[in-house]
């Protein structure tokens, strides 16, 4: 009984992946595998936590077939990139750009490290500069 | 008390702050919301058929000269209909023709959901396969563009028209193109 469980539950998980994955004529496997990996770097715009590749919206099946045309066409992947940002802005791509919108996004993490280094080393600075001091008092910390 | 003591509790108050201020913005602003990269560039080219007569089709450049609303909707969009009354009061106080997009339907389906629900179009083209919805960058109707007389788009709206969005945001909008108008 167990196993007809496991298995009925296994056959309806791969189902999902089918209908995820509509059935695209590559030509080859090396097409595929292109594909794959950019429609993983694209972002579904309408379950925004999803990457092309693994949406099932009925908007990220046409923008499947459109990355896959302009893949006929002869198109770079850097082509069909700039295709869907000048539509869909820089939110479409999983790994956003550097330029003036976006540089706190980057750096910004940075700034926090480096502000938490400053705070530790004024405060063990200042420990080790007045070591007996503290023992006084055992409010004092 | 010294500086050093208070620090810790300055120290909680920003990150209180910075809650407060994330929750507040997450009230005010949808998180679904992407800003359209067509703003103050010209609108995509299209030549598309019309719903009630797909014999005719009409094109950018036709439309060029004046104004125009540019409205995405669909018969199997939920949101559609809730901003369906809306368009049906406001159509004709925008002052500019309203342009309806039916996007990824299926136009037999269209005709009966404007037959049930009323027409508040001037003009309604038909996107079957979505293309033309690719390249106006929809991703979820209702969208509404706002192009002007050289076909540059000026506003979009994306989710569903409010008489408060349309007062606070759309007729502003047109009201400055009327300005600009020589």
């Amino acid at each position: 009984m167990k196993r007809i469980v496991l298995i009925v539950v296994v056959l309806l998980a791969g189902l999902h992946a089918a209908f995820a994955i509509d059935p695209l004529p590559f030509k080859d496997r090396a097409e595929e595998v292109r594909f794959q990996k950019l429609t993983r770097q694209l972002r579904c715009l309408v379950c925004q936590n999803q990457d092309l590749a693994d949406s099932d919206a009925d908007l990220a099946k046409d923008l499947r077939r459109q990355v896959f045309q302009m893949m006929q066409e002869g198109k770079t992947d850097d082509q069909i990139k700039q295709y869907l940002v000048s539509r869909y802005n820089d939110f479409v791509l999983y790994d956003p750009p550097l330029h003036a919108g976006t540089w706190l996004l980057w750096f910004g993490p940075f700034a926090f490290l480096a502000l938490g280094a400053a705070v530790v080393v004024t405060i063990l600075r200042k420990r080790t500069r007045q070591p007996l001091a503290a023992v006084d008092s055992e409010e004092d910390w | 008390m010294s500086l050093g003591r208070l620090l810790p509790f300055i120290g909680f108050a920003l990150i209180v702050a910075l809650l407060v201020f994330g929750l507040r913005w997450n009230r005010t602003h949808d998180m679904n919301w992407v800003p359209s990269p067509l703003i103050n560039k010209p609108a995509p080219e299209f030549t598309l058929p019309l719903l009630y007569d797909s014999t005719k089709s009409v094109s950018r450049k036709e439309l060029l000269g004046k104004p125009w609303l540019l409205n995405v909707f669909g018969s199997w969009c939920v949101t559609c209909q809730d901003e369906h009354p809306v368009l049906m009061t406001y159509a004709k106080k925008f002052g500019v023709q309203l342009i309806g997009l039916n996007w990824k339907d299926d136009p037999d389906a269209a005709k009966r959901w404007l037959a049930q629900f009323g027409n508040p179009y001037d003009t309604i083209l038909v996107d079957t396969d979505g293309k033309a919805g690719i390249d106006f960058g929809v991703y979820g109707a209702p969208e509404t563009f706002l192009v002007d007389g050289q076909g540059v788009v000026r506003y979009k709206h994306i989710g569903n028209l409010t008489p408060e969005s349309i007062a606070r945001e759309l007729d502003p909008a047109i009201a400055r193109l009327r300005t600009e108008r020589p």
